[in-house]
């Protein structure tokens, strides 16, 4: 769908050093072969995403996350099927190494069964932000060690795909407070999950609603609106802002349809084809995340999330950390209050505001 | 596996794009995927993520790049000339002097395009290596100068708030070191420097102004530098050659280390082109044949193959070689006393904790210490104050003494006026009388003379008395002016030593 295009990062393209004077080459120099370089050295060293779907259990998750990878993710067929749903939130991960084109990609789906699913589901999000948080965490032991390895594995969560039901009407309470705590820890892109229920009308509808709603709420989906580099970044992101969430329907059963093979979803009353974009958006959601901002997603966790984390957990000076898997959920800040501003770091107000010889 | 590999062949004839795995590396990935504990999956249709390289080359190209140079030689021997002919470009430098006492070194940083690229390139260069007699401390500024890159980066990554992807990366990524042209070995400061910078830095040997050398001399120069470098134990960077699309040329490009180079940015035509060369009565020595110098050796090597490696290089290796030895250093381990692993946050806890008390230590004392000196100053003082006031009073007393002296002369002198005009009363009275005696003159002369005399007397008397009075004023306003003096230099002084912060020493 969408073709190259420049992914945006959260970084400043205006040097932060002593000026430069911009200097003309009168010839050939060689400089522009640096980018094969860059190219050989990904490839050989691979590419890891991390993608956790959040939802209640019957949406469709699992699906969704087989037809987006082709692939049959999940080792047994349709969890929760003919299974007793779990009394407690428990998450699922689990690790594909898929290849394509010579290019690798360590693929690490995190599914979260049972949320939501209680009768009283009060404090349901503290097991997967506790997640995030130790992933986070285990990535900044790693990285604050003596001898460090070469490559830090990275297993911090890039995406969050977050699956409204089709209710029709608004995002529920529960919706909210998830998001609302999601969004400052991880980047989230909510989806509405089986969207075959709605027409088209009642799609767009809802759709308004719940962009209304995140906005009501101030909750930040990907793309957010404040790392957008320059101005094609912006126009680009607006056009995404402005179908998020995307109408989804997922399916890994093949049908006929006009002499082609589609991935599809048979009904009584039609075939509803995941492929098609008069159908449904999962195209979009496919693109989205993978052809056109997987670097960007890893990027903005990389340089905002993380170090946001950082900067809580460094200064959190009472909690020592007793080992390298040591996860304290208690003191986990409730969200940095402030939504990821325009320098990137969370700005927290600190008791000890003369802590600035911390760097000794 | 055995239904996707059956719905992977039932499929097969309609999908769009196939994706197999090479076998070969099939039984490496296992393994290594047994090890992770993931599972290789085989897609049954196209996503599309092998645009991830482009992705990331999209990405780096928005940031940009960055490469620092070092460029260690003698004065004189060409560096800023190749830098020149290597970029293609003019940068602005002008000759250095050869009379600095001391080595230092100079960076700029430029920015260059080309088509879409851009690089922010900084040339450091090391001014007056080699001038000075005495050369001991020729290579400790460039030790230092790499130190205090690698420091500074080191600052930022430790620091609670930071921007690494914001940061203007000044660690120097490679050092070409530029050896004299002399045709027999690496001299001692050479070996000494490079020796000190070889865990520090990717060290590039070149030998400077080739056009010197003859091409057999050349050869035997380059065996000869070789293995004084092999056998003085200095690690000089290798082109890496574990990756096969280029590690043939690396590897042939190994062998022919340090490059023999010559510099010039001056154009001459030959045939029909015009070519960077320098031209000599007997001959043009082309900059960029192969068969004159090894520049285009070094461009390529330098630029076009291996800028990414000796940018991950120092990274990966040099600053983080720097990074555990300054750790180490400064007390951090991985590994506690019982084997426990010790995380950095725990010592750097404790560590703070330590500085906190020592600082609070030393503010102890300092606070002790002016209050003792506060207190000295102020006994000095007051002592000072004290031994004015002495002064003052026995000024004072003396001042009285000479006053009560001059009273009593003056009343001795008033007596003998008041005589005197009794005396002259009734000399006068006697004069009417003896107008007859003729011998009155005598005594007329007597008595005037006394008269005289006594107004003398009076009259010095008087003066006396009055310049005394006013000697005996003058003197006691200056005492008390001096003593008032004194004690507002006394208070002013001890209002400013209470006043005054910590004194410096």
């Amino acid at each position: 769908m969408d073709p190259l295009r420049q992914s945006p990062s959260p970084c400043s393209s205006r040097p932060s050093s002593p000026k430069t004077p911009p200097c003309e080459i009168h010839g050939y120099v060689g400089i522009e072969d640096v980018l094969d370089q860059v190219k050989i050295k990904a490839m050989k060293m691979g590419f890891e995403f991390n993608i956790m779907v959040v939802g209640q259990s019957g949406l469709g998750k699992s699906t969704m996350v087989s037809t987006l990878f082709k692939s049959k993710v999940w080792k047994c067929t349709l969890p929760g099927l003919g299974m007793p749903i779990p009394q407690t939130l428990q998450l699922k991960s689990v690790t594909h190494v898929i290849e394509e084109k010579g290019v690798k990609l360590k693929l690490t789906v995190t599914d979260t069964p049972g949320f939501g699913d209680q009768i009283n589901n009060d404090k349901c999000w503290d097991p997967i932000l506790g997640y995030i948080n130790e992933q986070y965490e285990r990535y900044l032991q790693e990285e604050i060690l003596i001898t460090r390895q070469r490559h830090i594995p990275d297993t911090r969560v890039h995406c969050c795909v977050y699956f409204v039901p089709p209710t029709g009407h608004c995002l529920r309470p529960l919706d909210i407070e998830l998001l609302q705590r999601l969004c400052r820890t991880v980047n989230v892109v909510p989806v509405i999950a089986r969207a075959d229920s709605l027409t088209l009308e009642e799609r767009e509808a809802f759709r308004r609603r719940i962009q209304h709603n995140l906005r009501t709420h101030c909750i930040e989906v990907y793309p957010q609106k404040c790392f957008d580099e320059d101005i094609n970044d912006r126009i680009l992101n607006s056009k995404i802002r402005d179908r998020i969430p995307f109408a989804v329907v997922g399916s890994d059963q093949e049908y006929l349809v006009n002499g082609r093979c589609v991935l599809g979803r048979k009904t009584k009353w039609g075939i509803i084809e995941v492929e098609n974009m008069a159908h449904c958006e999962f195209l979009l959601l496919r693109d989205l995340l993978i052809r056109s901002h997987l670097q960007d997603l890893k990027d903005i966790t990389h340089n905002v999330h993380y170090e946001n984390y950082r900067v809580c957990r460094l200064n959190e000076s009472h909690v020592l950390p007793r080992g390298p898997c040591w996860v304290n959920l208690a003191p986990t800040p409730p969200g940095p209050p402030v939504a990821p501003g325009p320098s990137k770091v969370c700005r927290q107000a600190r008791e000890d505001s003369d802590d600035d010889e911390d760097d000794y | 596996m055995t239904s996707e590999v059956a719905r992977h062949l039932l499929f097969q004839s309609h999908m769009p794009t196939k994706t197999t795995c090479p076998s070969s590396q099939v039984s490496d990935d296992e393994q290594k995927q047994k090890r992770e504990n993931t599972r290789s999956l085989t897609m049954s249709g196209h996503v599309g993520f092998e645009s991830l390289p482009d992705q990331l080359v999209n990405r780096s190209i928005q940031q940009g790049f960055c490469f620092n140079i070092l460029c260690v030689g003698e004065t004189g021997i060409g560096k800023s000339t190749l830098i020149d002919t290597l970029f293609n470009t003019n940068f602005a430098d002008h000759e250095s002097s050869h009379f600095f006492p001391h080595v230092r070194l100079k960076a700029q940083t430029y920015e260059l395009h080309e088509s879409n690229v851009r690089l922010k390139l900084t040339i450091v260069n090391t001014v007056g290596f080699g001038d000075q007699i005495n050369k001991e401390e020729s290579y400790q500024p460039v030790v230092d100068y790499i130190d205090a890159q690698f420091e500074a980066y080191l600052q930022e990554e430790l620091k609670i708030k930071r921007s690494l992807f914001n940061y203007h990366d000044s660690r120097i990524h490679v050092c070409l070191y530029f050896i004299s042209p002399t045709g027999h070995s690496l001299k001692t400061l050479d070996l000494l420097t490079m020796k000190s910078l070889d865990s520090k830095v990717n060290i590039i040997p070149v030998i400077a102004k080739a056009d010197i050398i003859s091409k057999a001399e050349l050869q035997k120069f380059k065996i000869k530098l070789m293995s004084e470098l092999v056998s003085s134990g200095v690690q000089i960077y290798q082109f890496p050659t574990d990756d096969e699309t280029i590690a043939k040329i690396n590897a042939s490009m190994n062998g022919h280390l340090p490059f023999a180079v010559v510099g010039s940015m001056d154009e001459v035509k030959i045939g029909n082109k015009m070519v960077k060369a320098r031209q000599y009565p007997w001959g043009v020595v082309q900059v960029e044949n192969e068969n004159h110098s090894d520049f285009v050796k070094l461009r390529e090597m330098l630029i076009c193959t291996n800028m990414e490696d000796l940018r991950e290089q120092t990274h990966t290796r040099h600053y983080e070689l720097y990074r555990r030895c300054k750790l180490e250093e400064m007390g951090f381990t991985d590994v506690g006393p019982e084997n426990k692993p010790l995380s950095l946050q725990e010592t750097y806890e404790a560590k703070r904790h330590e500085f906190y008390g020592e600082r609070q230590r030393k503010e102890e004392e300092m606070k002790q210490m002016f209050v003792q000196r506060v207190k000295e100053k102020e006994a000095i003082l007051k002592e000072a104050e004290r031994e004015l006031q002495a002064k003052f009073e026995h000024l004072k007393r003396v001042h009285q003494e000479e006053r009560m002296k001059l009273e009593e002369k003056r009343r001795l002198l008033e007596e003998e006026i008041i005589a005197f005009s009794k005396k002259k009363a009734t000399s006068e009275i006697y004069q009417n009388q003896s107008y007859m005696a003729s011998g009155s003159n005598l005594k007329k002369d007597k008595d005037r003379k006394k008269i005289s005399n006594a107004q003398v007397l009076e009259g010095g008397s008087k003066r006396a008395s009055e310049s005394m009075r006013a000697g005996s004023l003058v003197y006691r306003a200056q005492l008390e002016g001096e003593s008032r003096r004194a004690r507002e230099s006394l208070r002013a002084g001890s209002l400013s030593y209470r006043a005054h912060p910590l004194p410096q020493h």
